[in-house]
């Protein structure tokens, strides 16, 4: 299953991840990080494509996109 | 077929040639998002021990915390000459400048206009959102007509301030310029052709074809006064009828014209 | 061996750099200096160096920023007007700690003034080299052999303190023709071999940064007084000046490049008549020879400062001296020549106590 990982400790809850997910997935939360913003948070039960255009918005690089292996990338190693 | 587990792989993630160091832009803004695929190109290019990068003053100024690169910062607007002076000495490396439009079409409009003529194989990226921002909003070169600035108060007009500056359209009319370009960083599409431009850039300098220039257009949510999204929308309904979207001057036969997207 | 030869200043300046491993020029015409660019440009091919003209002295300079910061020896020349324009880019150089070698032929000034000979850009060279604390190390040549020489020795003079060197020149003296023993060309150090130089293939060393920039005010303090250090270890160790005319002097007589020379046709003309003057003529301008002045002072009645400027010089002059004995100008300028007769007209006057120090 596709899914992403948000480092909310970077967010600065400028929302385009929140604007750009087709499933739309994400939302701005309500909890602050250390720094002060509400950071973005995968409601919970949405789905998730591994589209990764969140992850391509993002300015500060706080998404990690993770896809299944079915069918590797070229130049991938092909898991075992 | 054997078995094989569908184990999990991270298809998107921090470019080797950045480090992890937290972004000190504005929430929303482009940079962070400029600095990223510039790194991921080289990261696609394999070139992250030999690609160099040059800062220079604006926002700008913080370009060389990221990257993972050998870096330095150049005075306001020199930072086409000093790629002059760095890739003259080092021809193998990959050496590209960031640089805003108050960097790259005030005061350094002469440096960038003489690297193309002279042809160096060097990339100049062109951060254009139309204002100055690291000092708090000031009417940029390519601030468009009736925009409303802290030194255009009334708004911009041709007869008192001056015209938006054709900066990329100068610089594609120079023979020695091998690719000049224009693309936006605006929505997911734009930041794929944004990233393939980049890549196209860099091919064309370590081909040896010349002077490369990517202008892209970005946004400034803080001194527009804007979220990110209606800044996206400004970019959309006002900037591009300015400034037009496409390639300038085309890269010679022999480049790639697209640069693969590696998550694709 | 050497090679003899009756060589224009600004040749020998050139020449002298190529000599002392500069590879990496980036000029811009204006006169009197043009013969250098002109040289670099056909010469550098000869040893493997490379040769840009800039768009302007602006850019000339950020070049040399740009290659000095990847570990080339790397230099430009300009002369007054020029050197004001490379002011932000020396201060960067300072700030980032990179060497490089700059020539300044002075002209007539302020402003386009005019190509003739002139000393009026001493504050420019010992108190400017840009805004902020950033010094240049500052030699003074008075002879077409010394310009050569002092060109030659500024480079690895710029690497152990990590600023930039300027020879400060006088226009006469890049036009004057005289016999110069050239140097050995050497090669420089490589250019990867600096700890601090970025560039290059990086197999093992992690990425370098360079900058001026430190927005943490305790960090840039440090800087400086780091910086203030190496000014420190320069005013010990760099300091060159040169003595002659009387053992026993009652006139002290500073000057330095071609008027010092002016300077001691005077002082024999004068002894003729017996007038004890010695010349005390500095060579680096920073480090300013401030203790062997003192103590020369100590030993004169008067001091007399010689200079192609409004007064300039004599300020430093003033401060070495610090009352020891008074002081006095004598100043032609907007690229008039000193004579001799004129230099040898005050010491008589001097000498007779008929012109007192200010």
């Amino acid at each position: 299953m596709p899914r992403i990982v948000i480092r909310t400790e970077r967010c600065k809850s400028c929302g385009w991840c929140v604007e750009v997910c087709p499933q739309h997935s994400l939302t701005i939360g309500s909890d602050t990080n250390p720094v002060g913003y509400r950071y973005a948070v995968f409601a919970e039960g949405a789905r998730c494509i591994g589209c990764a255009r969140c992850a391509l918005m993002c300015p500060d690089i706080c998404i990690e996109v993770y896809r299944d292996g079915a069918r590797p990338a070229e130049g991938d190693e092909e898991s075992a | 077929m054997p078995e094989t587990a569908t184990a999990e792989r991270r298809v998107f993630g921090r470019p080797q040639s950045l480090t992890d160091a937290p972004f000190t832009y504005c929430p929303g803004c482009t940079h962070g998002t400029i600095a990223r695929i510039a790194a991921e190109a080289i990261d696609e290019m394999g070139l992250s021990d030999r690609a160099l990068v040059i800062g220079s003053v604006g926002c700008s100024v913080w370009t060389y915390n990221f990257f993972n690169l050998d870096g330095i910062g150049a005075p306001h607007g020199r930072a086409p000459a000093m790629a002059t002076g760095i890739k003259r000495v080092h021809p193998e490396n990959l050496i590209f400048t960031i640089q805003g439009d108050g960097d790259l079409a005030a005061i350094g409009t002469a440096e960038v206009i003489h690297a193309a003529v002279r042809g160096e194989d060097i990339t100049c990226l062109f951060v254009n959102n139309g204002v100055f921002g690291m000092t708090q909003g000031q009417m940029a070169p390519t601030t468009l007509l009736g925009q409303v600035t802290t030194t255009s108060p009334q708004g911009r007009t041709a007869e008192r301030e001056g015209f938006p500056i054709p900066m990329s359209e100068m610089v594609a009319l120079c023979p020695g310029a091998a690719y000049v370009t224009r693309v936006a960083v605006i929505d997911p599409p734009t930041v794929r052709e944004a990233k393939r431009a980049i890549r196209t850039a860099f091919e064309c300098q370590m081909a040896g074809r010349g002077f490369s220039l990517v202008e892209l257009l970005s946004i400034c949510p803080t001194h527009w006064g804007k979220s990110p999204q209606e800044a996206v929308q400004r970019v959309r309904d006002e900037v591009l009828q300015v400034y037009p979207l496409g390639v300038l001057r085309s890269p010679p036969a022999g480049t790639s014209t697209d640069g693969t997207a590696a998550e694709e | 061996m050497s090679r003899r030869v009756f060589m224009k200043g600004n040749e020998a300046a050139a020449e002298g750099a190529i000599c002392g491993g500069c590879r990496f020029f980036f000029g811009y015409p204006i006169t009197p200096q043009n013969e250098i660019p002109e040289y670099m440009a056909k010469h550098m091919p000869e040893v493997g160096g490379t040769y840009v003209q800039a768009e302007s002295e602006l850019a000339a300079i950020s070049m040399v920023f740009g290659a000095a910061a990847a570990g080339a020896r790397a230099m430009t020349s300009s002369s007054s007007p020029g050197i004001s324009l490379m002011q932000e880019g020396l201060s960067y150089l300072s700030g980032a700690e990179i060497p490089c070698v700059v020539i300044n032929m002075v002209r007539g000034g302020p402003g386009l003034g005019n190509i003739a000979t002139a000393q009026c850009d001493y504050f420019l060279a010992t108190r400017g080299s840009g805004h902020g604390d950033s010094r240049s190390l500052v030699y003074a040549p008075s002879t077409v052999q010394e310009l050569h020489d002092l060109t030659a020795e500024a480079f690895p003079i710029a690497e152990k303190y990590r600023t930039p060197v300027m020879i400060l020149g006088e226009a006469i003296l890049g036009q004057m023709m005289e016999a110069v023993d050239l140097r050995e060309r050497r090669d420089p150090p490589e250019p990867t071999s600096f700890p601090w130089a970025i560039g290059g293939v990086r197999r093992e060393r992690p990425p370098r940064i360079i900058t001026s920039l430190y927005t943490r005010h305790e960090d840039l303090e440090a800087k400086n007084r780091e910086m203030e250090a190496r000014y420190d270890q320069a005013r010990r160790e760099e300091v060159r000046w040169d003595e002659s005319g009387a053992d026993d002097p009652q006139i002290a007589v500073v000057a330095y490049g071609v008027v010092a020379r002016v300077c001691r046709t005077a002082i024999e003309r004068a002894a003729a008549r017996g007038v004890r003057a010695r010349l005390f003529r500095p060579i680096s301008l920073f480090p300013f020879p401030e203790a062997p002045l003192a103590a020369l002072a100590e030993r004169v009645e008067q001091v007399l400062v010689v200079e192609a400027s409004l007064g300039q010089l004599v300020e430093d002059v003033r401060l070495s001296v610090e009352g020891r004995a008074p002081v006095s100008l004598l100043t032609r300028v907007g690229g008039v020549m000193i004579t001799p007769e004129e230099v040898q007209d005050r010491l008589e006057a001097m000498s007779r106590g008929s012109v007192g120090g200010v």
